[in-house]
């Protein structure tokens, strides 16, 4: 498919879309709960993960330094 | 599965088929390997690529190679589908939740107020399919015309306010509209021409109708005249004509097998078929569509175990096939159906409905297609609703069958005979087939009618759609999949003038929704070029070009030869 310009573009994604999933056929109200729901979905998967996956990240890398990273040094010296 | 030299790819490697769960046993091929089916791939094969693509080469059973394709679903296609299929199923729950509780208003037939503690009459999946699915895109089928259904068509524009539950015709008109929908093959539909004016002779002459039936005091000599023509064309000692095509089969059958017999039949057959099974009180077994393997498994099953219960023998076997089956596209395997039930000592009844005049190098059905006797096939029922642009349906066969069905077949004791008119347009049509008009009008359109349809299949499979079916088939189903892209492949298309026909459930499964083009002999090179162009440019605009099956398998195959031989007698 060739397209004059990137609003084509992004018109047909819409459309494709729509085919898709099936809410072509759908009334425009229908249309809308569905987009709000699925978008406020999206919207919280992403807000989410930008809240916690750091924090999981973080715990995650100290949890498996723990295991895998050698004794430190600073135990060593408490012995002496 | 057997690998020969052909089919191994160029370096040598097997390559990994992997099946992706949908239909691997498609019209039953993988079983019937070491018979006269094969499966052909592609040579430079990729995974979870597949299709089950059959092709017969055996001399003495085809003449020409037989070759049918099924291409699989593509799995990610049908997940999608099903996808579809579940969000509008909620959404579907939503208004009906919505009707019940009184929010919104209920358009359609519901139960009444004081029945609402009875059986419920609107609560299976077909009504919450027609209620919630079928009403949104309704507005691609039942289009109303208002010209002669012929290559071109004039539509009545109609337009909906309420979301199609109720339609209002703004008084336009949409001229010349191709007509890819229509069961017009060879293109009889004309309201001009020798047919039409020999039609409105006999009307001049006879009347419209004689409102009586057959055996009573319907009947005219032109009745005959076109029973005894029919004979003639079929090749066949006898026939007889019917008002209406469904009610051929539907009230033949039961004439023909009761209690105690069994009727073997298709699983695609048509409903008119299956009806007139049901009606017949006889024992019925389905197999699977086209599937020669299946089809002997049950008649051996059937040999050797009898009736249930009591071990007798059948009284009598009856094989039910049609010639095209319009929804697939695929033709019967009729030589090795005619050598199965020789070999069984069955009897055949062929529904050629689809298949007679748009088939063969004669225009003569499935049985000239594939150059057989016209006197193996037992019981050969056909209709004039299609190539013959007429009315009605007949049965053809021996003398004696043909008497037996004149004095005990319900159709012919109670239907009305038919009108004059339509059996002139018949006997014109025929005879113009036949050549014996003294043109070479229905030579012409039979042949017109074969390139037609080898240009169209060709033509698709190029541009990368999916299409079922057999190449000579001028039934071309062309896969959509989604229900939305029903609607939408239906709605862009008449927006470009092109009339086609969308089929989805109940007469599809529920995920192969398709389009179906019925080519005909009226159709010129030009008209096909622009609606192959338009159907190339939909396809682009809904991305329905799903096949991954750019170039046709080869099908300079080796081929067992030690079937069937010692079936003929």
């Amino acid at each position: 498919m060739s397209f004059k310009s990137f609003t084509d573009y992004l018109a047909w994604l819409y459309y494709q879309y729509l085919l898709i999933t099936g809410i072509y056929v759908l009334e425009p109200w229908e249309k809308s709960i569905f987009n709000s729901i699925l978008f406020s979905a999206i919207a919280m998967v992403i807000y989410t993960s930008y809240v916690f996956v750091p924090i999981h990240v973080r715990l995650a890398l100290e949890f498996f330094s723990g295991i895998f990273g050698g004794q430190p040094e600073s135990t060593m010296a408490l012995m002496n | 599965m057997t690998e020969s030299p052909a089919t191994k790819p160029a370096n040598g490697d097997v390559c990994q088929r992997v099946k992706n769960g949908l239909k691997p046993e498609r019209n039953g091929l993988l079983k019937s390997l070491h018979r006269c089916h094969e499966r052909q791939y592609k040579h430079q094969c990729h995974p979870e690529e597949e299709e089950v693509h059959a092709a017969s080469h055996h001399d003495s059973l085809y003449s020409r190679p037989f070759v049918e394709s099924f291409e699989e679903t593509p799995m990610l296609v049908a997940v999608l589908t099903y996808m579809g299929y579940g969000i509008l199923t909620i959404f579907g729950y939503l208004r009906d939740f919505l009707r019940h509780w009184k929010i919104e208003r209920c358009h359609i037939a519901r139960e009444k107020e004081e029945q609402k503690d009875f059986v419920p009459l609107y609560q299976d999946f077909e009504n919450f399919y027609t209620r919630n699915l079928y009403m949104r895109i309704r507005d691609n089928w039942n289009r109303p015309i208002c010209s002669v259904p012929g290559a071109k068509v004039d539509l009545m524009e109609r337009a909906s306010h309420d979301y199609n539950w109720t339609f209002e015709y703004t008084g336009r008109v949409v001229r010349d509209v191709i007509n890819l929908g229509s069961y017009n093959y060879l293109g009889f539909a004309e309201n001009f021409g020798p047919c039409a004016d020999s039609a409105a002779e006999v009307t001049m002459k006879y009347g419209v109708g004689v409102a009586s039936t057959r055996q009573e005091i319907g009947n005219l000599d032109r009745h005959e005249d076109m029973e005894k023509l029919v004979a003639k064309f079929l090749g066949v000692e006898s026939a007889m004509a019917f008002g209406m095509g469904f009610a051929t089969n539907s009230m033949n059958i039961p004439a023909l097998t009761g209690k105690g017999c069994l009727i073997l039949s298709d699983e695609l057959n048509h409903a008119s078929l299956v009806l007139g099974a049901r009606l017949s009180g006889s024992t019925i077994r389905v197999f699977k569509h086209n599937n020669m393997q299946s089809l002997e498994k049950l008649l051996r099953e059937a040999i050797v175990h009898g009736q249930p219960r009591t071990h007798r023998p059948w009284k009598k076997i009856l094989i039910v096939v049609e010639g095209i089956y319009s929804m697939e596209g695929s033709i019967v395997r009729l030589p090795e159906v005619i050598a199965l039930k020789k070999r069984y000592r069955a009897y055949l009844y062929l529904d050629e409905a689809h298949s007679i005049g748009a088939l063969g190098p004669r225009g003569r059905g499935v049985v000239d297609y594939f150059g057989l006797d016209p006197r193996d096939v037992d019981v050969m029922m056909g209709t004039f609703t299609k190539s013959f642009g007429a009315a009605g349906g007949y049965i053809a066969g021996k003398r004696e069958l043909i008497e037996y069905l004149r004095s005990h077949s319900h159709s012919a004791v109670y239907a009305t005979s038919m009108s004059p008119p339509v059996v002139e347009q018949i006997i014109t049509s025929m005879k113009c087939i036949m050549g014996e008009d003294g043109t070479t009008i229905g030579c012409d359109r039979v042949r017109q009618l074969a390139e037609n349809t080898v240009y169209f299949r060709k033509r698709l499979r190029e541009m990368g759609f999916i299409i079922y079916g057999n190449e000579d088939s001028p039934v071309v189903p062309m896969m959509l999949y989604m229900p939305a892209k029903i609607g939408a492949f239906g709605r862009e298309m008449l927006k470009r003038d092109i009339g086609v026909v969308v089929v989805g459930f109940p007469a599809t499964p529920i995920i192969e929704s398709r389009a179906r083009f019925c080519i005909s002999a009226a159709h010129t090179k030009e008209m096909l070029d622009r609606a192959l162009s338009v159907i190339s440019e939909v396809g682009d605009l809904l991305q329905l070009k799903y096949s991954r099956h750019r170039i046709q398998p080869s099908m300079a195959r080796p081929f067992d030869d030690n079937m069937y031989e010692d079936i003929d007698d």
